[in-house]
């Protein structure tokens, strides 16, 4: 982006009333590596695309978990993805405390942009370089939000942040209505496709993504790399049951023949599998 | 138990629950000589609610050789605090039973001043929010600070607007912090709250009291009905009770705490909460039944007496 002299400090507005170092935060949201969100009637799921700048580092972890009933996703300055994780963990840690019920996760989320706010009007502050995905359930069901460095806050259907996420957009925006109605397998594969896009060329595996998942009656968990392969799998054989030319092409079908294709050709992870792996926190 | 020289103190207890009070204070570090002066003629303090020995209206007795004096931090209450660590005006029991449809609570409507039964209108039953009321026994000006406390929760819990609302199990662990860290800081609002409330066809009825205990049950009472009313509630309670039913077991339990209670009084109300709502009856009065030979020519044994 093009320098100027109203970009220095957050607290200067430009002539064209912006905020450019608010943009240039949101810039580096943009330029991390993706990640995604999509939820049902029952389930929230979180995909993140895990590069590794070197085949001798180990990925990038993107996906946290805040409290049993909220986890994020984050693309950009992981280090501030970091510390906002940590406040949320201490804002629900406090709530359970005193109410010894779950934050709702609405609640959390405001807070949140609240806090990202505040550093978009202090002179001797910085936005936050960092975009969440919440997912939580509260009384009302699931939800996905958006937080973004400017202090704004979303709901979502199902969304994508970070480089090439428009990609992964264009695939949810194609199947957004189905997802409603999906089961919890369904909904990870979906997220599995979208994750698909926003890697192009690259071969889908459990060490190049990773994801999460948080229902109603489900603890936030991140899948491990062993049931996430078995899921990477179950969307190979899919797809090859289908009359599709190549497999790098999501399958281009109505959303009827999509529900019932999934339930004949899926593979069923099992339920007792090894479990989620430990959370570091 | 060994006297030491800066905690000499007071207190007034009723026999039954000087242990209890023995232990309670040897619990917040205090070691002493505990001289207990002997029951007040109108004492009707059970052990939670005995109070350390200061001016009060309840005391009327003069202090022994064994004068008062308390670390400056350890007083429960001073000029500092703004408030007197001794309750002034107090509510008796309050008694709540679950029964089919949700949850029943009761109390009478009288606030004694020490001995005297001064104010006899007194609401000690109040609804807080859509699916919760609080009856509060003990002083009543701290459970108006409870109320407001309370106030406060559910306007900001309303006014995020999001489709999620407090439970009652909420509010009840919400009073608990509250009374837990006041007592911690020697300055306890000295009330027993006895809260229920339906959510989501859930009954809910739990107890917190002026030190931060807390806990639920499916018939509670505070003060003199934790003696007279728990037993007739042991004995009759059963989870499926009609709301009729529920009140008669109520009415009954406060019969008795007219008879034997007495900064009880013969007008009290009865909140009843279901899914659908609080309703809170208008005061009336119990059946009592003083037809008893032995109050007829009571003088018959002792000429000259009234």
């Amino acid at each position: 982006m093009f320098r100027n002299q109203y970009d220095t400090d957050v607290t200067t507005w430009s002539p064209a009333g912006r905020l450019h170092q608010v943009e240039y935060a949101m810039e580096a949201v943009k330029q991390g590596s993706a990640a995604i969100g999509l939820r049902s009637k029952t389930h929230v799921v979180l995909a993140t695309v895990n590069k590794a700048s070197s085949e001798l580092l180990s990925h990038q972890k993107k996906l946290f978990k805040i409290d049993n009933h909220i986890g994020i996703a984050m693309a950009g300055l992981t280090a501030d993805g970091r510390v906002l994780s940590r406040y949320m963990r201490s804002e629900c840690i406090n709530h359970n405390f005193v109410y010894e019920s779950p934050l709702p996760v609405g609640r959390l989320v405001v807070q949140v942009a609240d806090k990202a706010q505040v550093c978009t009007q202090r002179s001797w502050k910085r936005p936050y370089g960092v975009g969440l995905l919440v997912a939580g359930t509260d009384e009302t069901g699931p939800h996905l939000y958006q937080n973004c460095p400017s202090g704004n806050y979303f709901e979502y259907q199902a969304f994508a942040i970070g480089s090439r996420s428009q990609a992964a957009k264009t695939y949810l925006e194609r199947k957004y209505e189905t997802f409603m109605g999906c089961t919890k397998d369904e909904l990870i594969r979906h997220a599995l496709y979208a994750v698909k896009e926003s890697l192009q060329e690259e071969e889908l595996t459990s060490s190049n993504c990773g994801l999460a998942l948080v229902g109603i009656d489900e603890k936030f968990e991140i899948l491990d790399p062993k049931k996430l392969q078995a899921y990477i799998d179950s969307m190979e054989d899919a797809t090859k049951e289908e009359a599709a030319p190549t497999e790098e092409q999501p399958p281009h079908v109505a959303a009827g023949a999509l529900l019932t294709r999934e339930s004949s050709g899926g593979v069923e992870v099992p339920a007792d599998g090894d479990g989620p792996s430990p959370m570091e926190t | 138990m060994k006297a030491r020289k800066w905690t000499q103190f007071l207190t007034w207890s009723s026999d039954p629950s000087a242990r209890g009070i023995l232990v309670w204070l040897s619990s917040i570090g205090f070691e002493g000589n505990l001289e207990v002066i002997g029951r007040l003629g109108s004492s009707r303090m059970s052990g939670r609610d005995s109070k350390l020995l200061t001016p009060s209206p309840l005391c009327l007795v003069l202090p022994s050789i064994h004068t008062l004096t308390f670390l400056p931090e350890r007083k429960l209450g001073d000029e500092n605090r703004g408030r007197p660590g001794y309750p002034y005006v107090t509510g008796t029991s309050v008694l709540g039973i679950k029964y089919k449809d949700g949850v029943l609570i009761a109390a009478d409507t009288a606030a004694s001043y020490g001995s005297t039964v001064r104010y006899k209108s007194v609401e000690r039953l109040k609804a807080c929010g859509k699916h919760c009321l609080i009856g509060a026994s003990g002083e009543i000006s701290d459970f108006q600070q409870i109320l407001q406390y309370v106030d406060k929760l559910i306007l900001n819990d309303y006014m995020w607007d999001d489709g999620n609302n407090l439970s009652p199990k909420d509010i009840h662990n919400y009073l608990t912090r509250i009374m837990y860290n006041k007592r911690n800081n020697f300055d306890p609002l000295w009330n027993t709250l006895v809260l229920g409330g339906v959510k989501n066809g859930e009954k809910y009825l739990g107890v917190v009291t002026m030190i931060g205990v807390q806990y639920v049950d499916n018939h509670v009472a505070s003060g003199f009905g934790n003696h007279l009313a728990r037993p007739i509630f042991r004995d009759e309670w059963h989870e499926n009770l009609t709301l009729e039913e529920g009140i008669q077991l109520l009415e009954k339990a406060l019969t008795v705490l007219f008879y034997r209670d007495r900064s009880a009084i013969n007008k009290v109300q009865v909140a009843n909460i279901t899914e659908a709502g609080i309703n809170i009856s208008e005061p009336y009065a119990l059946k009592t039944n003083w037809d008893y030979n032995a109050f007829k020519n009571p003088t018959v044994g002792a000429e000259g007496s009234w």
